[in-house]
């Protein structure tokens, strides 16, 4: 396809500069046989695979049971019912679950947006003995499974709990919020983009008077808002949806999260399928309110480091 | 290291120039003043008081960024009221300093913008703006006109000339720029490698330059310089003897501008013989590239020919390879010593 263009351009009988830059030769375009790009015919298939399960989960939760139940699936409830919400609702203390998951995310979003940034601003501005040794590490760490340090951030956090003060420790919502203040990731991801701020812009800032802090504050962060949109919707999401974590140190019904919480409602009945789904919905919504509002910042997120948040 | 035995003393209003090629230490100069970098040795001090330990908000300076650095997310009153923010000053003062700033600048109407919706010229006012509305002790430019196309920095050169006569501060312009270097400064400071070649009035620059590196890269186009040797008190090049010089025997270097060649058709007696290269027509005056032969057997290393370029009057057209004859005026021709580089110190009258 490539060597194809480059030969039609180089036959045009005026190869300007501006040429080269045009978009794709008319030629290659004539010979399209599909209104839409191919890629489509793989893509489609593709979302639709990964939407099926969500589709599934939201029909299920308008079914009564016995439709539930029944094999092979029913794919449109005779009548949706949506009494399911109410009941789930009333089924466990889920109101108490939003909140706990809401303050965890809250205090680890707000944690991490100031903690990152002075971390994130120290790395990529400021010359400290032992900064290449420091980030390095910080990086190697990103490397290490959680599964692999969970038992010694348990040891960690139990220490805090007994030392500190109880409301970080085992069994308290703290305990959540404790180990996830700052990530790795946080840091690095803002190092990158502190970077790419042009130096000038903040020696400016420096001969008018501002401290080091100011800059970070008046002129870098401010510029930075579409990184740290992207660490926002990130944190929020990874925060709102983690189970491991709780399922580890949280053992009360007041300091269970929705995702444990959701967990508890499984096990503690028979498994009401339509109920359990309802449930599941209402907590996805948020997440799903987060993700239409911040799509464009996920995308940046992935194309701007080369990571997987 | 980048600067060495810096010693540059700017006297109160003045508007000195820091000039010279690129990686020369001139930014690092103004860098140093501004308090972004620190000096690894010596003093800095700004209105008698050292200034080695304050950070660059405290020593009353303001800069002007080859770039503008104008802030992204402000409008241009917030960009021209930041410094003045920073200082708590009082609000109604910013305003006031500000428009008047905008007013002396014509930039009043561009208040409500931002930075990315000016051109380029309308940056650069709002860049030297942010500078003036803080009335520092002095001014620090730092190439200010180098993203300006051509007739453009024609324009603000003039204009900064004027804005200088009106408000007389201190400053300090770096630049690359010989033109501007020249146009601009009550003194230039020639720097290269770190070192100052020669500081100076452009009088003093342009007629009585040091060495050999200020002769050659101040003026356009540069000063000839071509390799001779003083055999009993005659002036030799390319083995030709020239004109009798009260100068030192040895072998020397000689520099004439091509403004002050003097290009003759025929060759006679104490001309230097040259064949033209190719010429150059500028519509008011051509340029004339020649080639000098300066082979001399006493002078063992030496290119065959150097290439010397004279100022002729237009309408003269010369064949390639044409003969030629060059006259060197001698009020305007300087002895640098060939090793060194340096001028010879007194400047010796070529007597015939």
């Amino acid at each position: 396809m490539t060597k194809l263009q480059l030969s039609d351009v180089a036959a045009a009988p005026v190869p300007t500069l501006a040429h080269s830059d045009a978009p794709p030769a008319p030629p290659a375009r004539r010979r399209r046989w599909l209104p839409f790009s191919p890629w489509h015919l793989v893509l489609i298939p593709l979302t639709f695979l990964l939407i099926v399960p969500l589709l599934w989960m939201l029909v299920t939760s308008l079914e009564t049971e016995g439709e539930a139940n029944r094999f092979p699936p029913v794919l449109l409830p005779e009548r949706p019912r949506f009494e399911n919400y109410s009941e789930a609702w009333a089924a466990a203390p889920f109101g108490h679950f939003f909140l706990n998951s809401a303050l965890v995310t809250l205090v680890v979003l707000l944690s991490n947006l100031v903690v990152c940034s002075l971390a994130g601003y120290a790395f990529a501005r400021i010359r400290f003995l032992g900064r290449g040794a420091l980030f390095v590490t910080l990086m190697a760490t990103l490397m290490v499974p959680f599964q692999v340090t969970m038992i010694p951030v348990f040891l960690i956090v139990k220490w805090f709990g007994d030392n500190v003060w109880a409301g970080l420790g085992i069994d308290h919502i703290g305990a959540l919020m404790l180990p996830n203040l700052a990530t790795a990731f946080g840091i690095f991801f803002l190092r990158q983009f502190f970077q790419t701020v042009p130096v000038e812009l903040e020696e400016a800032a420096r001969v008018d008077g501002t401290s080091r802090l100011g800059v970070l504050f008046k002129i870098v962060l401010p510029l930075s808002l579409p990184a740290l949109s992207t660490l926002a919707a990130l944190t929020v999401l990874t925060s709102w949806n983690d189970f491991l974590w709780p399922l580890i140190v949280i053992t009360s019904h007041d300091q269970m999260t929705i995702p444990l919480g959701l967990s508890y409602f499984q096990g503690a009945h028979r498994v009401k399928w339509p109920l359990l789904m309802a449930a599941n919905v209402m907590s996805l919504l948020p997440m799903l309110l987060v993700f239409v509002g911040a799509q464009r910042y996920f995308v940046q997120s992935v194309a701007s480091t080369g990571l997987k948040g | 290291m980048a600067l060495e035995r810096l010693n540059l003393t700017v006297s109160d209003g003045e508007f000195l120039i820091l000039v010279g090629p690129s990686g020369c230490g001139k930014s690092t100069a103004l860098r140093l003043t501004a308090g972004l970098d620190k000096p690894t040795s010596g003093e800095i001090r700004i209105g008698g008081t050292v200034v080695n330990g304050l950070a660059p908000g405290q020593r009353d300076i303001a800069m002007v960024f080859q770039n503008y650095a104008l802030y992204p997310h402000m409008s241009v009153y917030r960009n021209l009221a930041y410094g003045l923010r920073q200082r708590r000053t009082p609000r109604a003062e910013i305003e006031r300093r500000v428009r008047e700033t905008a007013e002396l600048l014509q930039i009043s109407e561009l208040l409500d913008r931002k930075p990315g919706q000016l051109s380029g010229g309308q940056r650069q006012r709002v860049a030297m703006g942010r500078a003036l509305v803080r009335k520092p002790q002095a001014f620090l430019l730092d190439e200010p006109l180098s993203n300006l196309d051509a007739k453009l920095r024609n324009q603000v050169r003039g204009d900064l000339k004027r804005l200088h006569r009106e408000l007389p501060i201190t400053s300090i312009y770096v630049t690359h720029d010989q033109v501007e270097a020249m146009t601009l400064g009550d003194r230039l400071c020639v720097m290269s490698k770190g070192e100052v070649q020669q500081i100076g009035t452009t009088d003093d620059i342009y007629n009585r330059p040091a060495n050999t590196f200020v002769a050659a890269f101040m003026g356009s186009p540069p000063m000839n310089l071509v390799p001779a040797v003083i055999r009993s008190g005659i002036l030799h090049i390319g083995g030709a003897a020239v004109t009798a010089v009260a100068s030192p025997n040895g072998p020397v270097t000689v520099g004439v501008r091509p403004e002050h060649l003097q290009l003759h058709s025929a060759y006679a007696d104490g001309m230097v013989p040259a064949r033209v290269d190719f010429v150059e027509p500028l519509g008011s005056h051509v340029l004339v590239t020649a080639l000098v032969d300066v082979r001399d057997d006493s002078l063992p290393g030496t290119a065959a020919q150097t290439r010397v370029i004279v100022q002729a009057p237009a309408g003269n057209d010369w064949e390639s390879g044409t003969r030629i004859g060059l006259v060197m005026p001698p009020e305007r021709t300087y002895f640098f010593d060939a090793e060194t580089g340096d001028a010879r110190r007194s400047r010796e009258r070529i007597s015939l």
